[in-house]
């Protein structure tokens, strides 16, 4: 029994493709203001938590800071260092965490 | 004595053993493990809770000496009475439940060539992988009359929060309105590059409101502000005119506690509370262990594993290390060491390669009770040059201090705290 909850957790936990462990090495950074797995800390965040929002919605709201085109306080500054491809494995990975 | 610590040991693993037995360790201090992780800050904490998150078959031990971890981040404020120790400290339940076997002790040894860490009341744990994450300890020989006046409860640093946090918050509420706090910088690199002039605003904000007679004076080791300059000075400019002097090139090499004077190399300055901040280097352990590289201080590492350039198989984090260029002594940058070497440990265990990271550091600095400001980078794998480097275009500070950055920064610290250790 425990060892099938062991199995089952390791399973889960492996990344089966490169974009998604790269997603997931790339989003780890953002987890000091977004949450572990993009799941808000307090349940009077500020900010909307990312684990599940659309993949698109993630996508085009980091363009968006990027390029200028959305103010922010700070997601300007981080957006500027993330090339398209990173910014779409972010996306996705984040679009697939439970909320 | 050694009775009685067993006794708190044993207590403190007892309550965990339900939740330790269910995620396959045992509740003694084990004899080995996968992954031994010495020091529970937020390099450490964040190692071991990652490493579990992303294979949970992988055994951790965390190995720590306080019973509770007490945040840097945030301390200043506890010093302006905005903040309090309660709030800044966090146990290490969380950790547990996420299947960190968490032992409450010093590491005082470790033998890289057998891969062992000995804990202070005797243990042996092998480890296949080790994280030292250290933190800092300090060259009190630079600053004449220091330690022994530190001991004394005269002078204090107060740069590791916990009792000297609290002691020097009673100092500055003991101070005569009128008195002169004196606040010595090192030069850098230290811990929190912006935290020093965080620190001199969070005690002018409280003289303003409690002792508006008192004045804040800075002696900068350092030719200028380090961190946010422009944004620092402004707001003691506009806020603390009259309380706040900064003076650059004004490095202490003594104290006396007798005359309460500061001792620079051109005069003595006197004061009412002395707060300060002898140079450091990597934590004790590191030093013992041999992972320091760097000018006796600091510790070098491949920034693609966080593996150190001295001995295989160990992986240092957070302000021990020598800094990759550009980058801080901080608490997020601690964090974000802590996801590559999870990331790399979990790799290399599974025999796969680990690949290059890329990771993010934040430093939000208070000026006022609400207003703060930030300095935000990424830094990216560099194949060239072979460490990490800013990524050209990125990152940068706060536009001016604001509320806003006041209530993100309240929202990083919650965040980070339960990253690292939730
Ligand atoms: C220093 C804290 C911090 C870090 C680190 C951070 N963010 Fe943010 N994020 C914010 C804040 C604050 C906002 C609100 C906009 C602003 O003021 O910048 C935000 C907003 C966002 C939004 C908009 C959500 C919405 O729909 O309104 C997205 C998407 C986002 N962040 C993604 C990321 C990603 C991806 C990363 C990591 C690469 C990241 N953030 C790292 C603080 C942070």
């Amino acid at each position: 029994m425990r060892f099938l909850v062991l199995a089952a957790a390791a399973l889960a936990a492996i990344p089966a493709t490169a974009q998604e462990l790269q997603g997931r090495n790339l989003a780890a950074a953002c987890s000091i203001c977004h949450g572990t797995e993009g799941r808000s800390a307090t349940n009077d965040s500020p900010l909307i938590p990312l684990a599940g929002l659309p993949r698109d919605h993630i996508a085009t709201q980091m363009r968006a800071f990027r390029d200028g085109k959305r103010p922010a306080t700070v997601m300007h500054q981080i957006a500027k260092g993330y090339s398209d491809p990173q910014i779409e494995a972010l996306a996705a990975w984040f679009a697939a965490q439970k909320r | 004595m050694k009775r009685r610590e067993f006794l708190k040991f044993a207590g403190a693993t007892a309550g965990a053993s339900s939740l330790a037995s269910l995620a396959g360790c045992a509740s003694a201090v084990p004899s080995k493990a996968r992954v031994v992780v010495v020091g529970g800050g937020f390099g450490g904490a964040t190692a071991a809770k990652y490493i579990r998150l992303w294979d949970p078959s992988l055994d951790v031990v965390l190995v720590e000496r306080e019973s509770a971890f007490t945040s840097c981040p945030i301390s200043n404020l506890v010093l302006a009475g905005y903040s309090s120790m309660q709030e800044i400290s966090h146990g290490y339940d969380a950790l547990r439940r996420h299947g960190v076997q968490v032992v409450q002790d010093e590491a005082v040894a470790i033998d890289a060539q057998r891969r062992v860490v000995r804990l202070g009341r005797g243990d042996d744990i092998s480890y296949e992988r080790l994280v030292v994450s250290p933190g800092i300890d300090f060259n009190f020989g630079e600053i004449q009359g220091f330690e022994a006046a530190m001991n004394s409860g005269r002078v204090l640093h107060a740069w590791k929060a916990g009792a000297q946090t609290v002691a020097l918050r009673r100092q500055l509420e003991q101070m005569r309105d009128g008195g002169v706090y004196v606040l010595s910088i090192p030069l850098a690199p230290y811990r929190c590059p912006p935290g020093p002039y965080e620190r001199a605003s969070m005690v002018a904000a409280y003289f303003k409101q409690a002792k508006p007679r008192s004045k804040v004076l800075v002696l900068d080791a350092n030719p200028d502000v380090t961190s946010k300059g422009g944004l620092f000075k402004a707001a003691w400019k506009d806020l603390y005119p009259g309380i706040l002097e900064y003076r650059g090139n004004a490095k202490a090499i003594g104290v006396d506690p007798a005359t309460m004077t500061v001792k620079l190399e051109v005069e003595d300055v006197r004061g009412d509370v002395l707060n300060v901040v002898p140079p450091h280097r990597a934590g004790d352990i590191a030093q013992k262990a041999g992972l320091i590289t760097t000018n006796n201080r600091w510790c070098d590492v491949d920034w693609r594993t966080m593996e150190s350039k001295a001995a295989p198989g160990i992986h240092v984090l957070g302000d021990a290390t020598l800094s990759a260029p550009a980058m801080p002594k901080s608490g997020s940058m601690a964090n974000n060491h802590a996801k590559i070497a999870a990331a790399a440990i979990v790799e290399i265990l599974g025999g796969r390669t680990p690949a290059p990271m890329q990771i993010l550091n934040t430093c939000y600095s208070f000026v006022s009770q609400k207003e703060a400001i930030r300095v935000s980078s990424v830094h990216a794998w560099d194949e060239k040059d072979r460490t990490l480097k800013t990524v050209p275009g990125s990152g940068g500070v706060s536009a001016a201090r604001t509320e806003a950055e006041g209530t993100y920064a309240w929202n990083w610290a919650r965040t980070i705290w339960a990253d690292s250790l939730g």
